[in-house]
Parts: structure tokens; sequence; C-alpha cells
């Protein structure tokens, strides 16, 4: 019987690849272990190698095409006993239908916009602190990140960047590529899989007169190194009356990803968010992970900047501009509207925008701010909202209980009672460690649609 | 804390006196004896049946691990992979000579060998890592998070390191119980350099735990070669400054994973404390699914599969030992369609039911 060779899967988020090169061709002999193709993803160039014996009887899919569907049958191999001549080709290229529920995550974002929000099809409100008419392009929020870096790195020469695989294979996620290139060794080092270690070498360092970048492979690891970030850094200069500062940022992807099981997805945003000392940022998109990461090299403060992997990919607009710098501690309206307001933050702000759409579809005009710092948060920004809406829910991915969630549900009873309309309600993930199998994630994690429940809910509507 | 007080130490080492000895003190000596004994002969004596079984489960491993890269992209398989290729002597050597049902093992993410080499069926191994019901985990763990208390097998960690420090406590268990028995703590050469592995190596020797470290040296932390994470890349001498004699042996090799193994684990049981184990090995894919493998060459891959294989050194020694060509292409036969059979089981049996969301998250109610 023949067998088809289907576009793989090459990565936790990978939903279609570039099928760069065959490095069989037809007729050819193959063994398992030979390298067959070179695939591209969004992040890598990767082999695809053969499991299985026989002869590679017919390609489906040419090399140089772009966009190949994982599921995609691209060849036909004959096994042992077959003639490669009797291998027929299968009807047209069919792609892998994702049957919902089936324990596929690829390609899952395309059918239900769970695992990463769909985009909004209407524009986000543009952030007032750009210039108008500033010239707009689409960058993939990795690729913002990596050009705040370099751009600080050409600006001060004490900036550095140190981690986990981010030189020589330029970083787990490739948000620090081509950083080595440009920079060297002495500026963008390799660090051995030691947190705790690295993390005090990055705050000393810090407190020594540089400007250390530590990136977490992800934050789930930063848990080993969580002592230096909140006892070394937090603390040093109120316990110096202001003598020694400790200007470390510590970055790395934050949140849920996609199917990595319990011990990899988490959000520390409201952990790190409730110790005096840090500054705690969470962008969204291309433009704030930028202009925000800017500042936070630049603050004088230990700054911890959580990103999202799930938006790494991600293309939004960002503004051409020299020195594209945002302020720490201010959140940003990203649609306006009378009705509601939702409040959010990185990956959630997706979700929010999203549900914005669906809900102006059935007359309700919700405002949609992103918070974009944790720590300070900006309450006059929520506050001033909810004065205009009376009507509040927060969407947050991750754990319901001494969430951000609840810092704003407290900040709005305290600070905003007498502008209630009705109670602030939590959209945030059930309160479980995250489950591996595909349908419980998707039941685990915040989407859209409960963020449009929950906006009914406080409208009074159904 | 200890049971007994420690007898392995001379009492107070003069710093002066150690420095005027060029030689290696007899105290000493007991960091390289059991390397030496191992060394003298260090091919385990298998009979044919132990041959037959050891060649059996490495292909088992061998197979399933091919077949989950294969569901992996096909999408049945999501989040993180790791495969075991290459390694599978070590953890059919090592585990072979553990005494069922006393003896504990604890592991990273690169797990579903160790748990093949118990002999849990792969069935329910396979559909762990499609998520399903069925899994070992009921589907919520995922393949770098698998557990097995039947069988004393205690996981699966996802954070590099831990394992380390757990098997620490597993080994106090065992000593506090006096039940005789040993934990088995495998870990990474990566791993190797975590600070919480020197403090375990320290209270383990301190209290004389009984426990057997082993670093799975494989080359490559991720896209890392050992010589750029590494300032002592000879891992097994890094029990050194805790006094815990050290082994480095062919992990490519299950036969003499398997002597050092005897060696090690009767050091253990004798009460002399614990034992570090270095098992030079390889991994022939990538660090998980999504490598793009740049930082070694095909050639390097090539070499290993080609000349130092732990499948094909144990067929030559089958086939010199009298087993023909046919029966081992009947065993193959056999556990292709054992590992086909748990693929299907994994792909067909349901997903968890929904309510599985909320169980398990805390063991009482309040
Ligand atoms: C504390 C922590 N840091 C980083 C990671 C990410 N990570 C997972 S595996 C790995 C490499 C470990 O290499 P090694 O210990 O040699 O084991 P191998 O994968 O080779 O079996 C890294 C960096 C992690 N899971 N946990
Ligand atoms: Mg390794």
């Amino acid at each position: 019987m023949a067998i088809e060779l289907k576009m793989p899967a090459l990565s936790p988020t990978m939903e279609e690849g570039t099928l760069a090169k065959w490095l069989k061709q037809e007729g050819d002999a193959i063994e398992p272990g030979d390298i067959i193709a070179e695939i591209e993803t969004d992040k890598a160039t990767m082999e695809f190698e053969a499991i299985d014996e026989g002869t590679l009887a017919k390609i489906m899919v040419e090399e140089g095409t772009e966009n190949v569907a994982v599921g995609t049958v691209i060849a036909m191999i004959a096994g042992e006993d077959e003639d490669e001549s009797d291998v027929s080709s299968p009807a047209a290229t069919e792609t892998a239908a994702d049957v919902p529920g089936e324990g596929k995550d690829v390609g899952r974002s395309d059918e239900d916009g769970s695992i990463t929000p769909e985009k909004p099809k209407s524009q986000p409100k543009a952030d007032p602190e750009i210039p108008h008419g500033t010239n707009m392009a689409s960058i993939p929020v990795r690729e913002a990140l990596r050009d705040a870096m370099a751009e600080e790195m050409r600006r001060d020469e004490r900036v550095f960047v140190m981690g986990e695989e981010v030189a020589q294979y330029q970083g787990a996620y490739k948000v620090t590529q081509g950083l080595l290139d440009e920079f060297g060794p002495k500026r963008v080092i390799d660090t051995p899989i030691t947190e705790y270690g690295f993390a005090g070498i990055g705050t000393g360092a810090a407190m020594g007169g540089l400007r250390p970048i530590v990136e977490f492979m992800t934050f789930n690891f930063a848990m080993q190194a969580i002592d230096h970030i909140i006892n070394s850094a937090a603390k040093t200069n109120y316990m110096s009356g202001g003598q020694m500062r400790c200007p470390v940022v510590f970055r790395g992807p934050n949140g849920a990803a996609s199917r990595v099981g319990a011990q990899h997805s988490q959000n520390y945003g409201p952990w790190y968010a409730s110790v005096p000392g840090l500054i705690v940022i969470a962008p969204y998109d291309s433009s704030d992970a930028k202009g925000l990461l800017k500042a936070a090299i630049r603050s004088e403060d230990p700054v911890v900047f959580l990103e999202n992997e799930l938006l790494y990919g991600k293309s939004f607009e960002l503004p051409e501009l020299d020195d594209h710098v945002l302020p720490i501690g201010k959140a940003r309206i990203m649609r306006e509207g009378s009705d509601v307001t939702i409040v959010s933050y990185s990956i959630g702000v997706g979700f929010a925008l999203e549900a914005a759409e669906t809900l102006a579809g059935e007359g309700i005009e919700a405002e949609v701010i992103d918070l974009r710092t944790l720590r300070p948060l900006d309450k006059q920004a929520v506050l001033d909202s909810l004065a205009k809406t009376n009507r509040l829910i927060i969407a947050e991915e991750g754990w319901p209980t001494c969430s951000i969630a609840s810092e704003v549900q407290a900040i709005c009873m305290e600070e905003g009672f007498d502008h209630l309309d009705a109670p602030v309600l939590r959209v945030c993930n059930e309160d479980v460690p995250l489950p591996y199998a595909a349908n419980l994630e998707k039941l685990a994690l915040i989407d859209a649609s409960r963020i449009v429940e929950a906006v009914k809910k406080v409208c009074y509507k159904d | 804390m200890a049971k007994k007080p420690r007898t392995k130490k001379a009492p107070a080492k003069g710093k002066a006196s150690s420095k005027s000895q060029p030689v290696a003190t007899p105290e000493d000596f007991v960091l390289h004896s059991l390397q030496e004994e191992h060394e003298k002969s260090p091919k385990f004596d298998a009979s044919p049946e132990q041959l037959l079984h050891f060649y059996e489960q490495m292909l088992l491993i061998r197979r399933f691990e091919e077949k989950a890269g294969q569901l992996y992209g096909l999408g049945l398989i999501g989040g993180f992979c790791h495969l075991y290729i290459g390694q599978e002597a070590v953890a059919v050597g090592l585990q072979s000579a553990l005494t069922e049902q006393l003896d504990s093992v604890i592991t990273g993410y690169r797990d579903h060998g160790h748990m093949l080499a118990y002999g849990i069926d792969p069935k329910v191994i396979m559909a762990e890592l499609t998520g399903r019901q069925a899994g070992i985990s009921k589907g919520k763990g995922g393949s770098m998070h698998m557990f097995s208390t039947e069988h004393k097998f205690f996981g699966g960690h996802g954070i590099v390191g831990a394992q380390v420090a757990l098997g620490g406590g597993l080994a106090l268990a065992h000593q506090y119980n006096e039940d005789g028995g040993l934990c088995l703590a495998y870990f990474g050469d990566g791993a190797a350099n975590q600070g919480q592995v020197y403090e375990t190596f320290n209270m383990a020797a301190l209290w004389n735990l009984p426990i057997v470290f082993v670093i799975e040296n494989n080359g490559y932390a991720m896209g890392t070669a050992v010589t750029r994470s590494s300032a002592e890349t000879e891992f097994h001498r890094r029990g050194t400054a805790f006094r815990i004699p050290g082994m480095d042996v062919n992990g490519m090799d299950v036969l003499e994973v398997r002597n050092a193994a005897e060696i090690a684990f009767k050091h253990v049981r004798d009460g002399k404390g614990p034992v570090l184990m270095e098992l030079n090995t390889y991994r022939y894919r990538g660090h998980s699914m999504s490598d793009p493998a740049k930082y070694r060459t095909r050639e390097e891959v090539q070499e290993k599969r080609d000349h130092h294989d732990p499948i094909d050194g144990l067929k030559k020694v089958l086939l010199e030992s009298g087993k023909t060509e046919e029966e081992i292409k009947a065993i193959d036969k056999n556990i292709r369609k054992i590992v086909s059979e748990a693929a299907d089981f994994a792909e067909n049996s349901p997903e968890p039911e929904a309510s599985e969301l909320y169980t398990d998250v805390l063991v009482e109610e309040y």
C-alpha cells in the first residue's frame, strides 16, 4: 500500500509552512532517517525525516510552495514490494480536515479562533502617543521586540542580553534573532540552564552599573529565579534608601502557549504585579511591544516584561519612527464605546476586540482598554471609562483568584462605586492547572464568546 | 536524619596534610573504585533470554518514538514532544537492574522510554500523548507529565532539574521507611548545571541517601553543546566535591549500562550512600519536535547511527549468539504491530469528558 506523506506540524503552533526544498526526487529509494525535504516554518527551517522505507513515488507539492497547510499530502511513498508507478495520487491536494474535539491543535485557530484571537476587522483606535500621520508598517511582535533590543543596544553600550539559547541558537522563540551577529558574544550571552544563577548575575550586573536584559525561555522557568527578581531586584532601591539601583529587564513569554501542559502554561502577571519595587509590563501588539520594551530598558527600575508566545508571529501596525518609546504606566483605549468597558491586557486584548466586534453587531458598543502596564496600573484610565459606560468587565488569560481582574474589581469598588450600574465581572481561565488534552485545554482558557456572554450579563441583555 | 552515622569518611582531614600528599589517599579511592570495578569487565553477562528482552525493549522504544514523531506531524500529538531515539540502552540497561515494586524512578520530560522500559502498556502511554481519557494521566498531563505510581515511576517533570531534588526526597522516603529500596533519578547534561542538583548532592551524601543520580549526557541541551554550557564536561566527576563516587559509562551499549548498574546499585544497597553515573549517549532527533538542529552536522548524527547504535549493536550480539536474521525480523514485525495498535488505540479512543477539567485538582473536599 502506498504511504501518504503529509505536511508535518513541526512546532506546537505551526499551522502552515513553506515546502522549501525536496532533497529526494521521484524514484529515489528512501530509508528511515533520510532527510526528504526542508520545510520552513515561521520560526525556522526544519528537516523532514523519513520514517518509512520505500521509494519516493510521487511529489504532490512542488518545492517553493508557500502556505502549505499542515496535513496536506505532499508526496506518496511506495512500500517495499510495490511498483512506484502503481501509486495513484489522492484526490487533489486534500487538506487535513481538522475535526473539532479530535485532539488536534494544529490549524485550530482557523476554525474557531480560540487559540489566538481573530484579527479584528476594523483597525484598533490609534495610540495618541504616536504622532498623527506617522507611516506604519506591518511587523510581527517577535521582530518588534528584537528591534527594540537592537536599537537600545546600539544606543547604549551598557545594554546586553543574556539567557538560554539567546545567542547561537538565535533564541528559543527567535526573539533574539540576529543579535549575536550584530553585537557579538560579549553582549549576547548564552547561559547554561541555571535560571537562579543567571537571574542573580543579571541583577548583580545591574547593581554594578550595567543594563542587562535577562531572557527567560519562558516565565515558567523564572520560578527558579523568582527569589532574585523579588528579593534582590525589587527591594534594593528601597532598602538602600535610594542609593543602589537595579535597572534590569526580565523578559520572555508568559501565559498559556499551545498544549504544553500545566507546568509550562501560567500567567505570572498577578504574581509580579503584587510586588512593590517592580515595574510589570504585558504588551499586546507590535507597537506596544517595541515602544514599551525600549522604555523598560531605559527605566532605572527593575522591569518584568511579559510577552506571549502565541502573539510572537502575529503582525500588527508599527509606527516607523526613529525612536519609538512609549510611556510606562499608561493604558490605551483600543476601541471606543459607550455601553460597556472591557479591560484586558496581553493576549486577552485580542479576544476583547473580537468580542467587541460581535457585540457591535448586536447593538452593544464596547470600549476596550488595554492596560499594557500591570504595575503601576493606570487606574485613571479604568475609572474614566467606567464613568463613561457604567459597566465593566475584565478579560484575563489567567486564573481568577487574586488576579489582575480581582485588582481591577477592587479599584472599581473602592473608587468607582457611584458609577456602577452592574457588578464588575471577571472573565478568566478556569480555576484549574492547565490540562493537556485539546478539548480540556480549550474549555479551560478564555475566549471571545465568554467575554460576549459576560458583557450581555452586565448589560442585562438576556 | 540519617539512620546510622556515616562511616565512609575518614575523620577530619587536615588541609595541610592533604596538600602535602600528591597521591590519592585511600579515602579518595572510593570515588573511583566503582568505575575501576566496572572497567575490569564492562559487559554484563546476559542470559539468552535477557539479551532478547533487552533487544525487544529497546526496539519497542525506538518504534514507539518513531510513531510518536509521525503522530505529532499529523497534529495528533500537540505541545512539546521529546523523543528518546538513540538513548534506549540507558533506560533499558538501568531499569532492568532495579527491584520491581521496590525501587523508585524519576526523570524529566523525555520520559516515554523510561515508562516503556517498565513494561507499561504502550497504549496508555500513546493515548496520553494524544490527550485521551485512556491515557495514563487521563489526558491531563501529556508527553512531559506521565506517572505510574503502580510501578513507582514518579514522572515525567517539565522543569529542568526539578526531578533531582524530588529524587532526593524519594530516596529519603526509602531510608525513612527502611524498605531497602533506592531511587534512580535521571537528568540531562543541561540539567546538571542547575543549582538544586548540587544542593541535593550535598544532602544526599550528608544523609547517606539511597539514590543513584544518572546524568544522561546526550551531548546537547536543546541547541547547546556541553562544551558551551559546562566548565566541567566530565560529569561523573561532579560529585567529587560531595564525596559521591562517579561512574563514566558507555550509554550506547545496553550490556555495559547494565553492568555499571549492578555495581552502582550494590554500592547504594550496601548503605554506602549515593552514586553519580554519567551515561554517555546521543539523541538522534531534535530536542523536541520543533528543533531546527542547526547546532550539529548531519554527519555527526549519521556517524552515531552508523557506528554506535545501541540496537544495531545488540543485534550483532544476538546474531553471534546464534539467532537468525529471520528470528530478528519476526521480533521487529511483532513490535511494529504492538506500536501500530497503540497508535490506533490512541487515535481512536475518546477525549476526556469535559467534567474532567475540574477533577483531581485537590484530593479532598473542603
Ligand atoms: C527550569 C527550566 N529551564 C528551561 C527549560 C526549557 N528546557 C527544556 S529542556 C531543556 C534542555 C535540557 O537539556 P538536558 O538537560 O541536556 O536534557 P535533554 O533534553 O538533552 O534530555 C531546556 C532548556 C525548562 N523546561 N525548565
Ligand atoms: Mg542533553
